[in-house]
């Protein structure tokens, strides 16, 4: 395993050495000490590597992730794997705004409670949230599954496309186009594996779907809000 | 009985009152000519009309159609016994521009002070990106990708490309990212300052649908905003995510309407920009609604002075480098806006009439779709007869990119000779040695704006001293 210690090395040559590791690399895993809540750690790697943050982090971890598993033992500040490819994200505590937001597939994990606009613009990814999540969730989520196993803020979903939204507590409100959906088998099927995935022992019986009404695909003077 | 009475009574008033007519008429009386009201113009007429029809707002291309003050109303004073001028081809008048000198370790270097702006695959045909692509290349230029990501004939084509990165992240991947030769952040677009991009189902064609992970068939409203920064503290962020991605390689511009040109610059430098792009409301959209459009940001003529003044007072001024954009046409425009203080101009309608776009060759097919060339709007329809602003494969593959590359490049090779002669006549070695005093104004307006003398006095209201 190898160590670097931001307290004595910068946050260029931290990304700097992580990026540079490819998919030969001998080296897979790697420990991050002292990250103090930075910014950027571990940003825009693109290899099948294992990175353990030893803390809390600031914005944009492990953003635009490809292939890497990146663990967080601490919370995790605003746009934590925004835009990632592929790859894992594990958040041990909480997460603030924007967790996985525009991420395009791999998996997001947060152990604790995301904050508002989790999932924003979602386009792929997958997001499983322990806890609860704020506000404005999955606004604009094109596609991608957001399970939440806690209870969502207001307005979730809104003007949502094809993202899948599942809820096992309570949803304060639904944003503009978003509906309660039925919970088929297939539904059931995702769930399972991404709870299974995540390390959850939620059920899949437990949970709501929500998706889009698609009443807004197209203008309709009607259908404005 | 009373309704034959009734009857009488009218057939009696039409005799009597055509009569009267008959009187004025074979009188010579004049008449008063059919006024049309300034207020309730056809025009205005004819869109209320539709509104009353349809119930939805006019959605169109292309950027603000009505008069406002712009670079035609300044003038450049040329040499005198003071100053002396410059031979025209013989002595050398440098164009090269260097963007991205504060913090990138490659900065781009462009031949001329001309680039293309950015216009997404989907809103453009395949085709016409690729001509933009050869034509920026062959000029030893930078052209700009758009919504909906970087497509291969782009990047293939284009020997700088600038990759935008925007509110919807529509295509947007790390890999793109890291082919790009600049980075621009968009924040505003002068069309429509607080709005998204617009691509209606007609142009989402398969690819343009696979590009944005969307369904097919579907009115695309690109996000207004970013989804995972707000305000300029998060940008400041957000543009170290970015450097550290890219390894702190590429330049990154921000490109911000024409809003508050003083205060998004000065946040612009503060959040970290390597260049300021400032695009005015005449830079076009591929669609938006018209009352966005023609009523929504402020003239480029009117932002670029307070742009640089916010350079100036940070110390920043040409260490940070500015681009505008909007309404430009000609070598004067882009020599205008460099002696106001610019280090480049950037061009996006200009360069869609130079590959063909609302060609009067096209007049029968415009007058089809109920328009006429010079005035096509409808870019967001995706018929233009042109192929320029379409997914339709039979449209799109009447522009040859090669051609059109081969238009594009004369077209760019004419604005800096354009630009060069100007400044050669103003005494200047270089394009970027033009000043404001190089200038003077034809109306109050456009002297108030640009901070430069009004022709025939030394005198611009808010000028220092000034009364006004």
């Amino acid at each position: 395993m190898q160590i670097i210690d931001l307290e004595n090395k910068s946050l260029r040559e931290l990304n700097a050495k992580l990026q540079a590791q490819s998919s030969s690399a001998s080296q897979k895993v790697w420990e991050v000490s002292n990250p103090k809540g930075g910014h950027a750690i571990a940003a825009g790697l693109n290899a099948p590597i294992d990175v353990t943050i030893k803390g809390s982090t600031g914005y944009y971890l492990a953003g635009m992730n490809q292939l890497a598993t990146v663990r967080v033992e601490g919370s995790v500040g605003p746009g934590v794997a925004e835009n990632m490819m592929s790859g894992c994200v594990i958040v041990e505590g909480d997460a603030s705004q924007y967790a996985g937001a525009t991420g395009n597939g791999g998996l997001l994990v947060v152990k604790g409670n995301a904050s508002s606009r989790c999932g924003i613009s979602m386009k792929g990814i997958d997001i499983v949230v322990f806890g609860n999540i704020g506000h404005m969730s999955a606004f604009m989520g094109q596609s991608g599954n957001l399970v939440v196993c806690g209870s969502a803020g207001d307005a979730l979903g809104d003007s949502l496309y094809e993202a899948k939204l599942f809820v096992r507590g309570s949803v304060k409100s639904l944003g503009a186009d978003c509906v309660k959906k039925e919970m088929r088998p297939e539904h059931l099927i995702i769930l399972e594996e991404l709870l299974k995935k995540s390390g959850s022992n939620a059920k899949p019986k437990e949970f709501r779907r929500y998706g889009s009404a698609r009443k807004l695909y197209n203008f309709n003077i009607d259908n404005a809000y | 009985m009373d309704r034959l009475g009734n009857y009488i009574i009218l057939i009696l008033i039409m005799l009597i009152k055509g009569n009267w007519m008959e009187d004025d008429q074979s009188k010579n009386i004049p008449r008063t000519d059919p006024v049309q009201s300034a207020t309730f113009s056809n025009s205005i007429n004819s869109e209320i009309r539709r509104a009353a029809a349809t119930g939805i707002y006019d959605i169109r291309g292309g950027g603000a159609k009505r008069k406002v003050p712009h670079f035609d109303d300044l003038l450049f004073l040329g040499a005198s016994i003071s100053r002396y001028p410059l031979e025209g081809y013989r002595e050398k008048c440098e164009t090269k521009v260097l963007l991205g000198t504060r913090f990138a370790k490659s900065p781009i270097e462009l031949d001329i002070p001309i680039t293309i702006a950015g216009m997404s695959f989907g809103a453009l045909s395949g085709p016409a990106k690729e001509a933009l692509g050869r034509g920026a290349t062959l000029s030893g230029t930078s052209t700009t990708t758009g919504d909906g990501g970087m497509t291969p004939e782009e990047r293939n084509h284009s020997q700088k490309l600038v990759y935008q990165y925007l509110p919807s992240r529509y295509g947007m991947n790390p890999d793109d990212l890291r082919k790009a030769d600049a980075i621009e952040i968009v924040v505003g677009q002068g069309a429509k300052p607080g709005g998204g991009g617009m691509l209606l189902g007609q142009k989402i064609s398969d690819r343009v649908a696979q590009m944005r992970n969307l369904p097919q068939g579907i009115d695309q409203r690109s996000s207004c905003r970013h989804p995972d920064w707000t305000g300029p503290d998060d940008l400041e962020i957000k543009i170290l995510e970015l450097r550290e991605i890219t390894g702190w390689k590429v330049p990154i511009y921000l490109k911000i309407a024409a809003s508050r040109p003083y205060f998004d610059t000065s946040l612009a430098v503060k959040a970290g920009a390597d260049v300021v792009v400032l695009d005015g409301m005449q830079g076009g959209t591929a669609a938006t609604q018209d009352v966005f459009i023609e009523h929504v940001g402020q003239p480029i003529l009117s932002s670029i002075r307070e742009a640089v003044r916010a350079l100036q007072d940070l110390g920043m001024h040409r260490e940070v480098q500015l681009i505008v954009s909007g309404g430009i046409r000609t070598g004067a425009d882009v020599a205008k806006a460099i002696a106001l203080g610019a280090d480049a101009v950037s061009i996006g309608t200009a360069a869609l009439i130079a590959l063909g776009d609302n060609d009067p060759k096209l007049e029968s097919e415009y007058q089809a779709l109920g328009t006429t060339a010079g005035a096509y709007d409808d870019w967001h329809q995706g018929k233009d007869p042109a192929g320029i602003t379409t997914q339709d494969p039979m449209l799109m593959s009447r522009l040859d990119p090669i051609e059109g590359g081969r238009r594009l490049s004369n077209y760019l090779k004419v604005l800096t000779l354009e630009a060069q002669t100007i400044a050669r006549a103003c005494g200047k070695n270089h394009l970027h040695n033009l000043e404001p005093e190089d200038l003077c104004a034809l109306t109050l307006e456009a002297a108030a704006m640009a901070r430069v003398p009004l022709a025939g006095t030394d005198w611009w209201p808010g000028k220092s001293g000034s009364p006004f």
